[in-house]
């Protein structure tokens, strides 16, 4: 097989990879801030079981996880599987990543000293609003430096799709390694997981440069 | 009718007793001073009454309209919708300025008024740039608070409080956490105020600012008034745990 279909299939695996990357940090990152409100719930009940989840999720291997989520509604309701397999995918990373940015947005909100709060309490702000305005404009830019861990994370972890031979860019770089005992593939896949994270790592600079206007 | 009315606050902490029964009525244009050792329960006080903190016992009543009642020998909040329309009466200025860090001064003075109030933008803006100037910092409209000096960023606070019009504005040690050199500047605007008849409540350690602009002073030690009156009656008096606080300050 010559070097250029192989680069086109290859290249046919990144964009799937960077599908799921994106799609992952479209759900995780809200779904986390929900996560986030209920493990910091004062009903004991509701962050018990929040917590419980998050550990869970957070104690058990990404792969695993996408196993089950995959697996889910045919051992239970004996559905078949067939198209189930791309969405399994995301609900399995979005609900793991949300459980790891849950925690970074409960140390950011845990940061934020008490007289922030009571200063908006005394000019009487809402909940609501003292939420939005003054609570989570801090804690973005506290928690950057743990967000872009995360999402370099996340770029590597796609990876791990090809558990469920999912064909992104790591599963068709495999087969090809195997089929035409080449170890090339995996070079360009590496590139390519290289470049992508120093884009991000880039990008997320810009947007900590961006809220370095104060301290 | 009384500005601030608060009558027998008792508050506890566990097992310990913090306010054991304070009654202060503050009436319009009065500038009341509370002085005394630390832990005495001057903040706890404050707290109590800017609704940061409950009390055990006792009633509370800011123009007349009361957020919190005595019913069968225990405090009862007013309901939330009461209570936020109590709230407007009342403004605090922190020991620690609690400035929003990553809002200019200007947004931190007018956002509360724009988004609490629901006041036109404009004309918010026009009092803003009013209360920088009486604050002597009309030019750092677009400073964020960290740009500035303790000075500086507790006079913001100032004018951060006194754009929402309070009838009664609270003051926790608001130069304790500034370099000496930088007191005076602070005091000088709460002088101001006074000399303006803004009714104003102070929690303070300087005695001799205390003397000059309060037309009342209290002595609390251990959770009760111990003194109280005109300055010249309080700093005067020959109460004994007074005069060995007054002792003490001396001798520091
Ligand atoms: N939230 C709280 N929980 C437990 N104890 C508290 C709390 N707030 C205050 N206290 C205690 O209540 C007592 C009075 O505290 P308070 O802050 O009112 O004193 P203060 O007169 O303002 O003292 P200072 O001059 O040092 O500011 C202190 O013993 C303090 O430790
Ligand atoms: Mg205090």
């Amino acid at each position: 097989m010559s070097f250029s279909v192989m680069l086109e299939q290859l290249a046919q695996g990144m964009c799937k990879s960077m599908l799921i990357f994106g799609l992952t940090l479209l759900f995780s990152m809200p779904l986390g801030l929900l996560v986030c409100f209920g493990r910091m719930s004062k009903n004991r009940l509701v962050s018990g079981i929040f917590g419980f989840f998050i550990s869970v999720l957070r104690g058990t291997p990404l792969m695993l996880q996408l196993m089950v989520v995959y697996f889910f509604p045919y051992y239970l309701f004996g559905i078949s599987i067939g198209n189930w397999r791309f969405p399994a995918i995301i609900v399995g990373f979005s609900i793991n990543y949300a459980a790891y940015f849950a925690e970074i947005y409960r140390s950011g909100i845990e940061a934020i000293p008490k007289g922030q709060y009571e200063a908006a309490q005394i000019l009487d702000y809402s909940k609501s609003q003292t939420f939005f305005k003054i609570v989570f404009p801090q804690v973005i830019k506290i928690i950057l430096p743990a967000v872009t861990n995360e999402i370099i994370t996340l770029v590597k972890d796609t990876s791990l799709a090809f558990s469920l031979a999912y064909m992104e860019m790591f599963t068709i770089a495999k087969q090809i390694a195997a089929r035409d005992t080449t170890f090339v593939p995996y070079i360009v896949a590496a590139l390519f997981y290289y470049i992508f994270n120093l884009l991000v790592a880039f990008v997320m600079r810009q947007f900590e440069k961006k809220l370095s206007y104060y301290n | 009718m009384y500005y601030l009315e608060m009558n027998d606050v008792k508050k506890s902490f566990g097992d310990l007793e913090v306010l054991k029964g304070i009654s202060l009525t503050v009436s319009e244009g009065e500038v009341v001073s509370i002085i005394g050792p630390s832990g005495s329960g001057k903040s706890t006080l404050l707290r109590i009454a800017t609704l940061l903190e409950t009390m055990d016992v006792g009633n509370l009543a800011y123009m007349g309209q009361y957020a919190v009642t005595m019913e069968d020998r225990h405090s009862v909040y007013a309901k939330t919708s009461q209570l936020k329309e109590i709230k407007k009466n009342f403004g605090l200025v922190f020991q620690s300025f609690n400035l929003f860090p990553h809002k200019s001064v200007l947004h931190n003075i007018i956002d509360a008024p724009i988004f609490v109030q629901k006041r036109k933008k404009a004309e918010v803006i026009e009092e803003a740039k009013e209360l920088l100037r009486q604050m002597g910092l009309e030019d750092k409209a677009d400073y964020y608070p960290c740009q500035l000096s303790g000075g500086q960023q507790q006079r913001i606070a100032i004018a951060r409080a006194l754009a929402l019009k309070p009838k009664v504005l609270f003051f926790d040690e608001p130069t304790s956490a500034l370099d000496p050199e930088l007191t005076g500047e602070v005091l000088k605007v709460i002088k101001g105020l006074a000399e303006q008849k803004m009714t104003m409540v102070i929690v303070t350690h300087e005695m001799s600012f205390a003397k000059n602009i309060s037309d009342r002073v209290i002595f609390m030690d251990k959770g009760v008034v111990a003194a109280s009156g005109t300055p010249e009656e309080v700093f005067n008096s020959d109460n004994a745990r007074m005069q060995e606080f007054l002792g003490k300050l001396k001798n520091d």
